[in-house]
């Protein structure tokens, strides 16, 4: 066994390529992530975040390319990552007719430990469920289930954590509670890796990788993201805005309109350096076309606005 | 005026002991785009499986398109579509052969699913694909195809459960592009997300905690009562404070 560099990335990505039939989930993926990250991986679904998940964890091999987790190769070394890794797959992991003691100590027992000694390390999330401890687990209400499961994936005190999709399809305050824990965890210094299909989570996390058809289109911080966006964007509220957005596209400055929220916008043909102009003259067209009131303010990009303009350069099948 | 698509009133569903929906009260206008927002657990099921005729009321009542969602379950299923994140189309059949079987479900002749069935996967772009198994599609221009499916019988009212979930953000806004040319068209669309940014392309929100409708509006209304920038706040503070 080849033995982990001491201060290295947690984990290192190489060229990973791996492939279903016909469908190519990765396409070549690399990057690192530093110890003690709260690294994400944002992208919709068939992006390939299970499947770099399942490569990263060992419970499937790459095609092409490797990659390193805490110093250990996934092909060869795999006893070593699974006997330190926390793994909390995107299905609900757990036995449903198992209570929800009865599952934290199945897998404390799986990688032979107990639930004593992980206390200390799921003790803030514990003490959220130990109120059900004897309830089946098939009888909790879907937040509870996912903070069950990342006990469950935390119990034997791993060194690093990989979450999928831990919040899909969870409600707005669950969500929020989730990324309030891991918040904790990461400043206990674990190395965290989630895949997220909620772009607005993005900001939880200490960089993210933008993921999209098997493909890496951004890595960077969640403010940081934006750097690359090269073309003016403005903000557009007004009142009747399904027709403002139709009228928008007929712009000659438009690349794309899109809602967001309660506004629209409108990416230019212009550079970011002229927004400000750009803004200006989108006001003044739309007051000549009977929309006086609307309010046009020049905007930085969100995460969002980055994800889709990336995808549009990309040509996706998706944006068709 | 015409009548409303929805008139709910006292319409509750009690399983033993426990309230799943409390004596909901409210109406849907023909046209307009309606938000139904909740927590996991919250009763959102619970009511649509009420509306779309699919459980019976334990109180109160609800007419959806004129037909009562208790007495009449039959007349309600033939006026709605509907379509949900889990469960829409045979992914073992073709594009085609969906489209074939949804419109011999919703009652239509031979001939209209011929027409409908073809200018829809036009419409779509999805000609090509019409032999191919709906499993071999993205998600995306899966989610649009079983949205055109249930509206392929011109139902007065769709209702869409989620239908936007793990979908990329580029066709998420296509798809509401979908429903509001639906809406301009005069079908009224029923629709839950967890999308915050997408409760605001609604006419109007309702957020279910506890059973109860604890909020009912448009979304800068409800913004406005409760003092914050965005409807995700809005929720975050009734939710957790049921």
């Amino acid at each position: 066994m080849s033995a982990p560099a001491a201060g290295g990335d947690a984990v290192i990505v190489r060229d990973v390529a791996k492939s279903f039939g016909e469908t190519h989930a990765l396409r070549g993926v690399s990057l690192a992530v530093a110890p003690g990250e709260l690294f994400g991986f944002i992208g919709p679904d068939g992006a390939g975040k299970t499947t770099l998940f399942r490569i990263l964890t060992t419970l499937m091999l790459p095609d092409a390319g490797s990659a390193r987790v805490l110093g250990f190769d996934v092909e060869r070394d795999l006893w070593a990552i699974r006997a330190r890794v926390g793994y909390m797959p995107g299905r609900f992991s757990l036995y449903p007719d198992l209570t929800v003691e009865e599952n934290l100590r199945f897998f404390a027992a799986v990688f032979g430990t107990t639930i004593a000694e992980g206390r200390a390390v799921i003790e803030p999330i514990w003490r959220q469920i130990a109120p059900f401890a004897s309830r089946r687990a098939d009888a909790l209400s879907g937040g509870m289930k996912q903070k069950l499961a990342l006990c469950c994936a935390l119990v034997h005190r791993p060194d690093i954590l990989f979450l999928d999709e831990p919040t899909t399809g969870v409600d707005a305050v669950s969500r929020r509670e989730f990324w309030e824990i891991l918040a904790e965890l990461r400043a206990g210094g674990l190395t965290t890796l989630v895949s997220t299909p909620y772009m607005d989570e993005a900001s939880q996390c200490d960089r993210v990788a933008l993921i999209h058809e098997g493909r890496i289109l951004a890595i960077a911080p969640p403010d940081a993201l934006g750097a690359g966006f090269g073309q003016a964007l403005v903000a557009v509220r007004g009142a009747d805005r399904f027709a403002l957005l139709k009228l928008l596209r007929e712009h000659s400055d438009t690349l794309a309109v899109y809602p967001f929220g309660a506004e629209l916008h409108l990416t230019s043909r212009r550079p970011a350096a002229e927004r400000d102009a750009a803004a200006r003259d989108v006001a003044a067209w739309l007051a000549a076309r009977g929309h006086p009131d609307a309010v046009v303010a020049p905007i930085e990009p969100g995460i969002e606005d980055t994800f889709m303009a990336r995808m549009s350069g990309a040509a996706g099948e998706a944006a068709a | 005026m015409s009548e409303p698509a929805i008139v709910a009133e006292g319409l509750t569903r009690r399983f033993g002991d426990f309230v799943a929906v409390d004596a909901l009260t409210f109406e849907v206008a023909r046209g307009e785009v309606f938000g139904f927002l909740g927590a996991n657990g919250a009763g959102k099921t619970t009511a649509i499986r009420m509306l779309t005729g699919l459980l019976a009321p334990s109180a109160g009542h609800a007419t959806v398109a004129g037909h009562d969602v208790g007495r009449d379950p039959e007349g309600v299923r033939r006026r709605i579509g509907y379509m949900s994140q889990r469960f829409s189309l045979y992914e073992d059949l073709t594009v085609r052969e969906n489209v074939e079987l949804y419109g011999g479900i919703y009652g239509l002749s031979d001939a209209e699913i011929r027409d409908r069935g073809g200018a829809l996967l036009e419409s779509l772009g999805l000609t090509p694909w019409a032999r191919t198994l709906v499993g071999a599609i993205p998600l995306g221009r899966k989610q649009k195809l079983a949205f055109s499916v249930a509206l392929i019988h011109r139902p007065a009212i769709v209702f869409l459960d989620e239908p936007t979930g793990g979908v990329d953000p580029i066709t998420r806004r296509q798809f509401w592009e979908m429903i509001y040319e639906t809406a301009a068209r005069g079908t009224t669309v029923f629709v839950t997300t967890h999308y915050m940014d997408e409760a605001e392309y609604c006419d109007r929100i309702s957020i279910m905690v506890d059973g109860r409708m604890a909020a009912l509006g448009t979304p800068a209304e409800l913004k406005r009562a409760h003092g914050v920038a965005s409807v995700d706040d809005v929720f975050v503070r009734l939710a957790r404070a049921g």
